[in-house]
């Protein structure tokens, strides 16, 4: 319940933050709406040394539509994407799934940079980030760069973020009502025991799953059958292909696959498939 | 006009509602030291060595003890009757048990300091063979007491005919698991300890019996009863499981006693799910006969249940599953046997219904297992064999007696208000669709056994010169609302405003005896001697009052409109309840007062009928509760609002058990459940509003006419789920689904049955 | 390290340790205990608080976060006129609280809830309080309470 001692900064710009995770590397942490970080900080499953506060600049909350995609600030509470009118009207799936993470006390304060980067391959996000075909804008000590969402999610909790580094914005691609999102779980505010995720953007159907494995996955399978024609039922029978879902008490690995299987067919009906 | 049955709000509420309640950790305690358990981390192994000094030299540590520092005796055999090689140490002593037993105290400057320095507390540990399942550990093949030689701590028989079968046209038989899960009361165990200025041991408990916490610090602390003041804040929950006496909560006592300092200690939540007791824990065998057209002759219960670590209260609640074997049914000839054994797992206590609803689970399983083996309707086959309410008092074939009841009338208003006929046809329409998502309806029908422990229980009602009522009762509120119950009680009788009326508890000095409350026994024992003293104290205000007025005895009236007393004709001339008062203290120097120690009358029985009607989808297994109807007759009612609340809360924790929560270890005996994001503690989401109802009939047994309601809801809730799902899955070919009934269990229920089916075929 | 911010309208100003959990700092620090501790994973919501208006598990903040905000517990719930608060008032008269312990925080996030949506649906309600726990009530007569809240003059005042 109380987390090993820690030096704490309140950062007042992106360069500040930065400079410091540099300074410090592997034992300085940002800390955005802390609720993937404090919950393990208090069981003592991380003891940095040092909290980066960068919660506070506002300059990086806002969802914005640019001319090829939305931009949303990766210090957006979950609770500002899921009622923002620019994301209900141009990604409402995004706003859609930003509106079931956690519940309400949660999503006031998480972020959609801090929720992806933590690259949890049960969280809801990371599946609808590939299944858009979105990027993350991420800022360093040497300059802006852009992700590809397929390639940030390396390995469990593992995430193509250099220590030094920080998610700044993330990008998607307009989408609009043709998506469906699919979760089962015991209670409303556990994780997902599978999730499924599928949308339709101008690059085709995107389909994204959760907890099928030890990082977020594309059901490329699934996207390629729906690409030369394949109806939902038939595309969804690919939805376990290259997916290794763990086994548990919440489901073995054969049960999983089948759940995959029937909300991807759910997901992509409702997507219009 | 009666105050008694009216939808009183609560009187404890606007404290609770602004400024909170105060509950151990809330209250104000300068100079307190703060207390912190090291717990194992593993399930059975031998403690090599304990390394305490890296704990010691941390900074604001003030001391850590072992159990060799202590030198506590060991818990007792429970009741005399669980195997004495099996106690418990306050602290682990040369083998550790279970996951989470206490270890070390650490006692610290601040609850930082403490956090800090368990970690530094070095165990080594041997590992020995870890035994998790009941069914394993009933084998002896690896022992947690070798000195007992065997793992079996209690067993229980009634019956033994090999024949009791022999007769009937039909038998079923079914395995079941009446599976483990955690209390979760919303506060967690905290205790507090300081010595007063007079040298007494004042000590806070969150529990729901004080002269228990009392009686068992005089016992293991060796102090004079008189040194040991017990006071009970607001306790935030219990549900059975805090009216066990833990061994940290003697420790705590030892500390404050040994250091000379306050010490508190609160429990966090991952510990509460490894410390506090599970409840449940029963693997069943049942056996079910009679004629095709449904009367039931003989049924049998064999029950093995899981005590845990070390024998708790758990480990003899099948005593209380026994009690209620045949259920609300008939059935002329029924046995029960149990077997408890100890495993590597944390010690069961009694949980909300304790033993009960394991007993109306396996039999009200069962009753559809039957009815679907001779194509009866369940809800028909419930008609014919329930108890008449002609009938009572009714001797079961375990000599259980019943009361009082009318049983086919609960179970008539709940199909009434479910409407059960148009709910089977909307069940037909939706099998004949072939839509994945199927409709499912399940029934109980229960009766269960409240007060049933011989406690009496003290009540005293005094009468204060501003004409103020002090009411001491032995029970122990948290959450019942006893304070506002008692007040109604009092208020009858008196004629008194409520307002007017204060309800003292909890504290051992205030009032000098006490049962608590536990087993749904408060109103009908406690308010009971309460109700008692205040008749009590009217007659002898009336004696008062034929002095005052010289009147004859007879000729005084009690105007209960207005709480004065007049002479019979001339109400003008009143004396009030405070100039009787005086006049009582003038008399003798005595204040105008009433002490009963009710002895129990004996238990009584409520019953009731419960229905849930459930979506299943087959694809997932995903169980959705969509409706859940109660008929619950505890007697008379005496505040409606109260009593469905305790309806409320008892049918969320029944449906928990059979939809939801589980308590899951891995083979190595490492919890699995043991926060509260793992553990599926039921939100309000997976809930529906429900539609409960009461029907009234007073039991003879006491002079309210009351029984108890605090478990009612959890005993009928669980069967009407768990049925609702198996009948969900019937036309699947699907017979039964262990609780809980979570989605991977349910689809792979529907998924055996369908490689059942098509095997079959071939 | 300082933090300084308003609680139920009173500037506090204290020397915290960076470590120091939000609902730690509002109970011992200034006295508060009407917020309860009920776990420690974030699950359960006895811990809520408003921040900025907003429901917060005050567990999973830590007090050098709310540095400059405005925070809100039951103790500051009264209505100016000392009246218990809508969302209070129907608890009591709806029977939605027994032990009491989940109580604050289901009232502080019932508050944010209706502020959000002033005339939710039963499922609106009942979704909404996924992240708070009780064990005694059941939640029916707390879904009913928050219901009758919403139909209050007052919370639309």
């Amino acid at each position: 319940m109380i987390p090993a001692s820690f030096d704490y900064v309140r950062a007042g710009s992106l360069d500040e933050a930065i400079a410091l995770l540099k300074e410090h590397g592997d034992e300085a942490k940002l800390l955005a709406g802390g609720h993937s970080l404090l919950p393990l900080m208090k069981l003592r499953l991380a003891q940095p040394a040092m909290l980066v506060d960068i919660g506070r600049l506002s300059e990086l909350s806002y969802v914005r539509e640019e001319k090829e995609y939305v931009a949303v600030g990766a210090l957006t509470r979950h609770h500002d994407v899921a009622t923002s009118p620019v994301a209900l009207a141009s990604a409402p799936v995004l706003a859609h799934v930003a509106g079931q993470i956690g519940d309400p006390q949660v999503r006031h304060r998480g972020t959609i940079g801090g929720s992806i980067s933590h690259g949890d391959p049960a969280s809801d996000l990371p599946a609808v980030l590939l299944a858009l075909g979105g990027t993350l804008v991420v800022e360093g000590p040497k300059g802006r760069r852009e992700i590809d969402a397929k390639d940030f999610f390396l390995s469990f909790f593992e995430v193509a973020l250099a220590p030094e580094e920080v998610v700044v914005e993330v990008r998607v691609p307009r989408s609009d009502g043709h998506w469906g999102f699919e979760k089962l779980t015991k209670r409303a505010q556990d994780w997902a025991i599978v999730g499924a995720v599928a949308v339709r953007t101008s690059n085709g159907v995107g389909v994204g799953l959760i907890n099928m494995g030890p990082v977020p996955l594309r059901a490329k399978a699934v996207e390629e059958a729906v690409a030369s024609g394949a109806n939902a039922v038939d595309a969804a029978e690919l939805a376990a292909e290259g997916t290794e879902p763990s086994a548990d008490f919440n489901g073995t690995v054969a049960y999983r696959q089948h759940v995959a299987k029937v909300l991807v067919r759910r997901a992509l009906e409702k997507a219009g498939v | 006009m009666s105050i008694l049955g009216n939808r009183v709000v609560r009187r404890e509420d606007p404290k609770f509602l602004t400024v909170g309640g105060t509950y151990v950790a809330d209250l104000d305690l300068p100079g307190s030291l703060h207390l912190i358990f090291v717990r194992s981390s593993m399930a059975h192994a031998k403690l090599l060595s304990v390394d305490t000094s890296g704990a010691k030299a941390m900074p604001g540590v003030i001391a850590v003890y072992t159990n060799d520092d202590l030198g506590i005796a060991t818990m007792p055999s429970i009741m005399g009757m669980t195997n004495e090689a099996m106690t418990a140490p306050m602290l682990a002593s040369g083998t550790v048990r279970y996951v989470g037993e206490p270890i070390v105290a650490i006692v610290a400057e601040s609850r930082e300091s403490a956090a800090d320095a368990v970690e530094q507390v070095v165990v080594e540990y041997e590992p020995l063979t870890v035994v998790i399942d009941p069914v394993e550990a009933r084998k002896d093949t690896a022992l947690l007491f070798p000195d007992a030689g065997t793992n079996t701590a209690f067993t229980l028989d009634f019956g033994g005919d090999d024949a009791l079968f022999d007769d009937c046209e039909v038998v079923v038989e079914l395995d079941l698991v009446n599976q483990r899960v955690a209390p979760c009361p919303m506060e967690g165990r905290s205790a507090a300890a300081h010595m007063t200025k007079d040298g007494r041991l004042e000590f806070n408990s969150a529990t729901q019996a004080p002269h228990r916490v009392r009686d068992a610090l005089v016992g293991f602390l060796g102090l004079e009863p008189d040194k040991v003041h017990v006071v009970t804040p607001d306790v935030g929950g219990g549900f059975g499981a805090k009216a066990s006496v833990y061994p940290e909560d003697i420790v705590v006592g030892w500390c404050a006693l040994q250091l000379g300092r306050p010490v508190r200690w609160t429990e966090t939540r991952s510990e509460s799910m490894l410390g506090l007791g599970h409840g449940r824990a029963q693997v069943q065998h049942v056996r079910m006969g009679g004629t095709r057209e449904g009367v039931i002759t003989a049924y049998r219960l064999d029950v093995l249940q899981d005590g845990g670590a070390y024998p708790g209260f758990g480990t003899v609640l099948p005593f209380m599953t026994r009690i209620m074997t045949s259920g609300p049914y008939k059935i002329p000839k029924a046995e029960f046997g149990s077997v408890s054994v100890v495993t590597n797992s944390t010690p069961t206590v009694a949980y909300r219904g304790a033993g009960r609803p394991e007993a109306t689970s396996a039999i009200e399983r069962v009753m559809d297992v039957f009815a679907r083996e001779i194509a009866m309707d369940p809800v028909e086959l419930r008609r014919r064999n329930l108890i008449g309410k002609d009938e009572f008092p009714y001797t079961t074939p375990v000599e259980t007696v019943y009361d009082v009841g009318d049983y086919h009338q609960a179970l008539e208003l709940a199909l009434e208000v479910a409407g059960y006929d148009e709910l089977r046809a909307k069940q037909a329409r939706r099998r004949a669709s072939g839509d994945p998502i199927q409709l499912g309806i399940g029934l109980s029908c229960y009766v269960e056994i409240t007060n049933g422990l011989p406690d009496g229980e003290f009540g005293a009602v005094e009468v204060r010169p501003d004409g103020k009522i002090i009411v001491r009762t032995g029970t122990s509120p948290h959450g019942q609302g006893h304070v506002t119950a008692w007040s109604m009680l009092v208020a009858e009788q008196m004629g008194v405003p409520i307002e007017d009326i204060e309800v003292l508890y909890g504290d051992t000095d205030i009032v000098p005896r006490g049962a608590g409350t536990m087993g749904s026994r408060s109103l009908q024992i406690g308010g009971a001697a309460v109700n008692q003293a205040a008749v009590d104290v009217v007659e002898k205000a009336k004696d008062l009052a034929a002095d005052l007025f010289e009147a004859s005895r007879d000729d005084i009236v009690l105007d209960k409109s207005n709480g004065r007393f007049h002479v019979v004709g001339t109400p003008a001339i009143s004396r009030s309840w405070g100039d009787l008062a005086k006049a009582a203290v003038a008399k003798d120097g005595k204040s105008l007062f009433a002490e009963v120690d009710l002895a129990s009358p004996g238990p009584t029985y409520p019953f009731g009928t419960h229905l849930s009607v459930v979506e299943v989808d087959t694809d997932t297994g995903k169980v959705t509760l969509l409706r859940h109807i109660a008929v619950d007759d505890a007697g008379t009612i005496i505040n409606p609002l109260l009593a469905e609340g305790q309806v409320h809360g008892g049918i969320a924790q029944g449906i928990a058990q059979a939809l939801l929560e589980e308590v899951v270890y891995d083979l190595d005996g490492n919890p699995l459940t043991s926060t509260l994001a793992d553990y599926s503690f039921i939100s309000a989401a997976e809930l529906p509003s429900f539609e409960t109802r009461f029907t009234e009939t007073p039991t003879p047994i006491n002079a309210l006419g009351a029984k108890g309601i605090g478990e009612s809801g959890t005993i009928g809730a669980t069967p009407a789920l768990h049925n609702a799902v198996c009948d969900a899955l019937a036309h699947l070919g699907v017979r039964h689904v262990d609780m809980p009934t979570t989605p991977v269990r349910v689809w792979n229920a529907i998924n055996e049955a369908a490689l059942e089916n098509a095997g079959g075929k071939d | 390290m300082k933090v300084e911010m308003t609680v139920n309208g009173t500037a506090e100003s204290h020397d915290v340790e960076p470590r120091t959990l939000l609902v730690h700092y509002l109970r011992d620090t200034l006295g508060l205990t009407g917020t309860n501790i009920g776990c420690d994973t974030t699950s359960c919501g006895a811990c809520t608080v408003l921040v900025n208006g907003q429901s917060v598990k005050s567990c999973t903040v830590l007090a050098v976060q709310a540095s400059g905000d405005d925070v809100t517990t039951i103790e500051g719930m009264a209505l100016a006129d000392g009246r218990m608060h809508p969302v209070q008032q129907a608890f009591q008269d709806c029977h939605g609280l027994q032990c009491g312990y989940c109580t604050p925080g289901m009232v502080m996030a019932i508050t944010s809830l209706l502020k959000e949506n002033p005339e939710p649906s039963e499922e609106d309600v009942r979704v909404g309080l996924e992240g708070n726990l009780c064990r005694c009530t059941g939640y029916h007569n707390i879904v009913e309470a928050a219901l009758v809240a919403s139909r209050s003059l007052e919370m639309h005042q």
